[in-house]
């Protein structure tokens, strides 16, 4: 299958000198899910800025179908690649089906404006995510679950292959964050590519996703996770001790701390 | 409709006929049908009442929908032109033209030249400090007009009392007693591309109100609208303050009565917005001159009309602003 997003030598910093990551490769496939681990303040967020082209890298490159992404307008960009960020800040009181709507912002002219088509376009994918009834709700006033599921259905109106999700489960109970995780697999079952950051090791087991990892000492660890999580990396890389287990009854490693 | 109604009870009011059959005969007849003519009331509709009368639909309209404009792309529904100090730029502006002793396009080029630096000044003092919360934008918008009235107040101090200083004082008031058909010549430009501009740029507008970082993933070349958003927000605003004076409240209330009632998408906020601000002006002009015998200046019935009003709709969204 061809590659949809290839990264090349990744290195950023702040400054232009102390290097927060350098020397990322990795390759994502249509339908794939990787999942982003590192402890605190790591450059997760960062690594995933540069992916949606937020940030400028010090060197290296992204490649988006091929080509690189330096050199491509930001609608080109754009329809590829969706961004769900960790927390949207509502200024107004849009209704969900306007803001959804605005996921066609790519495919539009400057001085166009959206048409039966595009809300077209923003209902089936309210449809898919099932919040067709939140529609007409100010999104102001719905609840931060919801307004996660409203976030992926915008990136579904934009026609996205490659969904980043920036800590999709940071602000929900553990109902919604397991919910997400599950919107998360059906979208890969779609063909939509996710990548994603997550503080939780065992939704990586849970979605049974590629991963990546950079560890404390900023070395950078990619591939199926199987291959890439041992206890010995779990323990190094949060400074705890955890223990990957697999657990009878539900078939399936779980990561764990075995106490406190 | 209500505008065009608005319009015509407005040119049959006034000190000299307030007969709207007169009124509706000279435009008749204007238009070309045999009607028996006032001739003194055709000079005063067509060169008093008219100029004028379009002046404040025009000028209610530029205030309002670029009022409407910097709440969304400042993300902040408490922002006014007048809180960004591009009116008080634009002050300094004519008031440096008056003092100079120019002519109206040289007032108006200070005025508008006046408003943008302000804004620019405004919006890159939360950028040099690295926080560019509302909040820090709003301070910044109070530390540059604080500043743009000292320099006012020197220019005030050193103008000439009887004529430079009754001026600058009259113009800060803000007022369309003597409007002029040419003024409103040079100002319906501006007001025609930046207000298509504006409109046609709604709804990517809708986008710029969500924040840069959201407006960068849908692919929004946030550079280039953002500034050409901008640009004519003040050059609307900076035109109009230049033929009226300062006019307050406008700005600040009528985008909010503009997305009550048709919600915050800009596609349908921003045309009403616009619209309602054109009939509020007009009603405020109008009382302004035919209240008294004396004019009564712009700004203090804006501040009695427009202040209870806001309140209002702040007790009728008290809800949504929790």
């Amino acid at each position: 299958m061809d590659t949809l997003l290839q990264v090349k030598d990744l290195g950023f910093s702040y400054d232009g000198g102390h290097q927060i990551f350098k020397d990322i490769n990795f390759e994502v496939l249509p339908g794939e899910i990787v999942c982003l681990l590192g402890p605190n303040g790591i450059g997760k967020t960062t690594l995933l800025n540069c992916l949606a082209r937020l940030r400028e890298p010090l060197h290296g490159s992204v490649l988006l179908n091929g080509a690189d992404m330096a050199d491509m307008p930001p609608r080109s960009v754009a329809r590829v690649i969706g961004y769900v960020p960790q927390t949207l800040l509502p200024s107004f009181d849009y209704t969900v089906l306007e803001y959804v709507v605005t996921g066609n912002a790519p495919w539009l002219n400057t001085f166009e404006k959206p048409g039966p088509k595009h809300y077209r376009r923003a209902e089936a994918a309210l449809e898919q995510m099932e919040i067709s009834h939140l529609a007409q709700k100010p999104y102001t006033r719905i609840s931060t679950g919801e307004l996660q599921q409203v976030s992926i259905a915008r990136a579904i109106a934009q026609q996205a292959r490659l969904i980043l999700m920036d800590e999709p489960t940071a602000h929900l109970d553990y109902g919604n964050q397991l919910k997400v995780l599950r919107l998360i697999k059906d979208l890969s079952a779609k063909g939509y590519a996710v990548v994603l950051t997550t503080h939780n090791p065992d939704q990586v087991l849970l979605l049974d996703s590629k991963t990546a990892v950079i560890d404390h000492h900023s070395i950078f660890h990619f591939g199926p996770w199987e291959e890439i999580l041992t206890e010995e990396l779990l323990s190094d890389m949060y400074g705890v001790p955890l223990r990957l287990i697999k657990v009878e009854g539900i078939n399936r490693m779980v990561s764990v701390a075995p106490g406190l | 409709m209500l505008l065009l109604l608005g319009i015509f009870i407005s040119l049959s009011l006034g000190r000299y006929s307030n007969d709207p059959i007169k009124v509706l005969n000279v435009i008749l007849s204007r238009l070309g049908m045999n009607v028996p003519v006032d001739p003194t009331m055709d000079s005063i509709v067509f060169n008093v009442r008219l100029p004028r009368v379009l002046a404040s639909v025009m000028i209610g309209a530029m205030l309002s929908l670029s009022g409407a404009v910097y709440q969304s792309v400042f993300r902040n529904p408490l922002v006014s032109p007048d809180l960004l100090g591009v009116s008080s730029g634009a002050a300094v502006g004519a008031s440096a033209a008056i003092l100079l002793g120019a002519g109206l396009a040289t007032r108006q080029l200070f005025a508008f030249a006046g408003g943008i630096l302000a804004v620019f000044i405004t919006s890159l003092v939360p950028r040099l400090l690295r926080n560019r919360s509302n909040m820090m934008l709003v301070l910044s918008g109070i530390i540059v007009g604080g500043f743009l009235s000292s320099v006012l107040a020197i220019m005030k101090f050193v103008a000439e009392e009887q004529t430079e200083l009754a001026s600058i004082v009259y113009w800060q008031l803000g007022s369309l007693a003597s409007i002029l058909g040419h003024e409103l010549l040079a100002i319906f430009p501006v007001f025609l591309v930046c207000s298509t501009l504006l409109l046609l740029l709604s709804w990517r507008i809708n986008i710029l109100s969500f924040g840069d970082l959201e407006a960068r993933t849908l692919g929004v070349n946030l550079r280039q609208v953002r500034t050409i958003v901008i640009i004519c927000a003040s050059l609307l605003t900076a035109s109009a303050v230049s033929v009226s004076g300062t006019i307050g409240w406008v700005g600040l209330v009528i985008p909010h009565l503009g997305r009550l009632v048709g919600g915050s998408d800009n596609t349908r906020s921003m045309p009403l917005t616009l619209l309602i601000g054109a009939i509020f002006m007009l009603l405020i002009d109008t009382l302004a001159r035919t209240i008294t015998s004396v004019e009564i200046p712009l700004s203090i019935l804006t501040g009695f009309v427009g202040a209870p009003l806001y309140a209002l709709l702040l007790y009728k969204q008290r809800t949504r602003l929790e």
